[in-house]
């Protein structure tokens, strides 16, 4: 088929003369007077930060070698791969002493967990509130979904620094409330949420079912609102149907609204998926990575590499990583969407 | 569990089956049940805000809270001296001198000049990505999708890296601030003085005018506000809010773009297909028929670049190192963590300062919002 096409291009080439080369780029020009602003600004500070980047990576950049009109300035020297190296092998505590409890697959390990852990009670939850809240003749409707999207009003930054306060060691409103439920079975000492190091389950530290507490606090809004409005979209006639046919609730539940409510989850689940893989907020301000960098995500890690460490070529490797995962994770993602939609198709 | 009660309407439907299944009533025990799951969420979501609220009510400078108190033990126990206290001075000591006032106008500063910025350059690109064909549409659009895939901290390292190598004295900044303002007005004039010979002068052009007026304005003041002490260190755009403004548009650029791009897909077609047979150019479609129709989206993505950048942290906390130039966001952090020794009560107070704004207006936003988050997330 293609090469039919190509063959009548080429006979109405020859018939009539073929336009200029200005004249068939005119739409593209158009264009890119359009994007021109736009593209300027990005090449400029987002797509050559990253190719800089790449460079940065193989050098030993470091503070002294930012600025060239500074006294003690020295250009930054070439070092291959031995940062990428030194990471995956735990050894930047050979650099700064503060990253011995470093450990790049641990932390890699964590962060997928993490993101899984999370994002399975967003959507299950999410789903579950959303058809409860979906109900015929319930009550209050209205009032109930004003207050469930306020986790989602509230900005992020702010989230994270309450739980960080609510999971205070002494103060804090959840041991405060523990202390009233459990009465004199709660230890004197009050519970060392954050700083525990100990791992309590599955080889994990408290610190990480407090962080799994606030995000779930913080994420299902968004995954309730997105179920709701592809509830309100299935015809009411398909459950009739179905309860003529002698459906439970429950049958009807898993064949009806499930397979319903999946093309509009899969795409806010992808989106989930990727959010909380890079939540730097929420582990940065709670738990800060701690205790011993047991909770430590890419982001947080990489940014501590950056900012408290100053390690600019070693943060740029780490960078380097987090690209090379999410494209995998949005290869992946992108996959199964196609799946998805091929499904429902 | 809904279908005991559905099993009978078949036989009631043609009394009670106004519209969709209108008039169906729960039972008691299911509307009981419900409704106690129900309020167990709901208390769940509130209690954290509850607890932030009454602690932000306490006098100022208490130190921790003994007692589990969700909601204020009486209206006279209600004070807002923490609020007082925050807004006199929002910092400690030793963390630096800065007025509540300042630090706000810096977070707004940022905040909106980024997403002003984002938004007005995103829409074009928008809508040639929307709409208009070019070589290389769908690589440039996919990397701008990657792009949106990367945190932000990312980027951080060659941003800072490349941001601190320019600095230039005060005076040739001052001289760059009143070049802007002299090109402003040059450029208005033009434009007004083309539109007058040919008659072309109407509201639209004189609105253009007077915002435009206003910009030079700024930039002149701004210069002049520059004051040049003796030996003084030279302007560095990676240690000002420039810098961190520049470093946070690389990643709310392309979150404009993706996201109006998802809205302007939705105007339908047949409006320019009946402009353009009307003889429309691009640019008058552009201008004429698009900018209107996408104005809800504008807001919508302006607001949420705003509230992005209003709790920006990560790069503000790399990149400043003057207390002058610290936002919110920066002061928040420094009444946080276990050391911290701010009374709590500050901290809450605070957290609400800063939460109020933007959480007002995402509510007001809430219906257009969700629907471009959902949008996106459906193209993506």
């Amino acid at each position: 088929m293609a090469s039919a096409e190509s063959s009548v291009e080429r006979a109405s080439d020859s018939a009539i003369p073929r336009p200029s080369w200005w004249a068939r780029t005119r739409s593209s020009r158009t264009a890119y007077t359009y994007l021109f602003p736009a593209l300027i600004v990005m090449s400029i500070i987002t797509f050559y930060p990253i190719l800089y980047q790449f460079w940065m990576s193989l050098t030993d950049f470091g503070p002294s070698n930012i600025n060239p009109l500074a006294k003690n300035y020295t250009p930054p020297k070439y070092v291959g791969f031995e940062n990428y190296q030194l990471i995956l092998q735990d050894k930047l505590a050979t650099k700064n002493a503060d990253l011995a409890s470093f450990k790049f697959w641990r932390t890699l390990g964590f962060n997928i967990w993490w993101t899984f852990s999370n994002v399975i009670f967003h959507v299950s939850l999410g789903i579950v509130i959303a058809v409860m809240l979906n109900v015929e003749g319930l009550w209050f409707k209205k009032i109930y979904r004003a207050i469930y999207i306020l986790p989602m009003v509230l900005p992020q930054l702010v989230i994270a620094t309450i739980w960080r306060n609510m999971f205070d060691g002494q103060y804090g409103a959840i041991n405060l409330m523990l202390k009233i439920f459990l009465g004199p079975a709660f230890p004197s000492g009050g519970i060392d949420w954050l700083q525990r190091i100990e791992p309590v389950a599955f080889g994990l530290p408290l610190s990480y079912f407090a962080m799994l507490i606030a995000n779930i606090w913080l994420g299902w809004p968004f995954m309730t609102i997105v179920a709701t409005g592809a509830l309100q979209s299935i015809p009411k006639e398909l459950y009739e149907a179905a309860s003529i046919d002698g459906a439970t609730g429950w049958n009807k539940f898993w064949t009806i609204t499930l397979p319903l409510l999946r093309p509009a989850m899969v795409p806010a689940t992808i989106l989930g998926i990727i959010q909380t893989f890079n939540l730097f907020h929420v582990i940065y301000f709670i738990s800060g990575g701690g205790p011993l960098g047991q909770t430590e995500i890419l982001v947080t890690q990489a940014y501590k590499l950056i900012n408290n460490n100053s390690l600019f070529g070693i943060g740029a490797a780490f960078s380097v990583f987090i690209f090379i995962i999410l494209g995998c994770i949005s290869a992946i993602t992108a996959r199964i969407s196609r799946v998805a939609e091929s499904y429902d198709g | 569990m809904a279908n005991s009660s559905i099993a009978q309407p078949t036989s009631r439907k043609g009394l009670f089956a106004r519209g969709r299944g209108a008039g169906r009533q729960l039972e008691w025990w299911q509307q009981l049940l419900l409704q106690a799951f129900c309020l167990t969420v709901a208390v769940s979501v509130l209690f954290p805000i509850m607890w932030i609220v009454t602690l932000s009510f306490k006098e100022a400078g208490s130190a921790r809270p003994l007692k589990l108190e969700v909601i204020p033990p009486s209206i006279s126990s209600i004070t807002l001296s923490s609020y007082q206290a925050v807004i006199e001075q929002p910092l400690s000591k030793s963390a630096g001198d800065i007025s509540f006032w300042k630090l706000m106008g810096n977070s707004f500063f940022l905040a909106a000049g980024v997403s002003f910025f984002s938004v007005m350059i995103g829409v074009a690109a928008a809508y040639a990505f929307s709409r208009l064909n070019f070589v290389g549409r769908k690589l440039i659009f996919l990397s701008i999708g990657f792009i949106l895939l990367m945190p932000g901290i990312a980027t951080l390292a060659p941003l800072f890296a490349m941001l601190a190598k320019i600095s230039t004295s005060l005076e040739i900044l001052r001289i760059i601030y009143f070049t802007m303002a002299g090109l402003l007005v040059a450029g208005l004039a033009l434009m007004t003085i083309s539109r007058i010979r040919s008659d072309d002068f109407r509201a639209g052009s004189a609105a253009f005018l007077v915002g435009g007026l206003a910009v030079a304005a700024l930039f002149l003041w701004g210069g002049m506000q520059i004051e040049i002490p003796k030996n003084a260190r030279p302007f560095e755009l990676g240690r000002s809010l420039y810098g961190v403004g520049l470093a946070m548009i690389s990643g709310a650029l392309p979150f404009a773009i993706w996201n109006l791009k998802g809205y302007l897909d939705t105007i339908p077609k047949e409006l320019e297909e009946a402009a353009i047979i009307d003889g429309a150019s691009p640019n008058q479609i552009f201008f004429r028929i698009i900018l209107p129709l996408a104005t809800p989206a504008l807001a919508v993505t302006a607001f949420l670049g705003f509230m992005a950048g209003w709790t920006e942290f990560a790069l503000t906390a790399r990149f400043i190192n003057k207390a002058e130039n610290y936002t919110l966001a920066i002061a928040l952090q420094t009444m946080t963590g276990q050391y911290a020794t701010v009374s709590w009560s500050n901290f809450a107070a605070m957290s609400i300062m800063i939460s109020l704004p933007v959480s007002i207006v995402y509510l007001a936003l809430q219906k257009y919002i969700v629907g471009g988050l959902t949008l996106g997330g459906v193209k993506g």
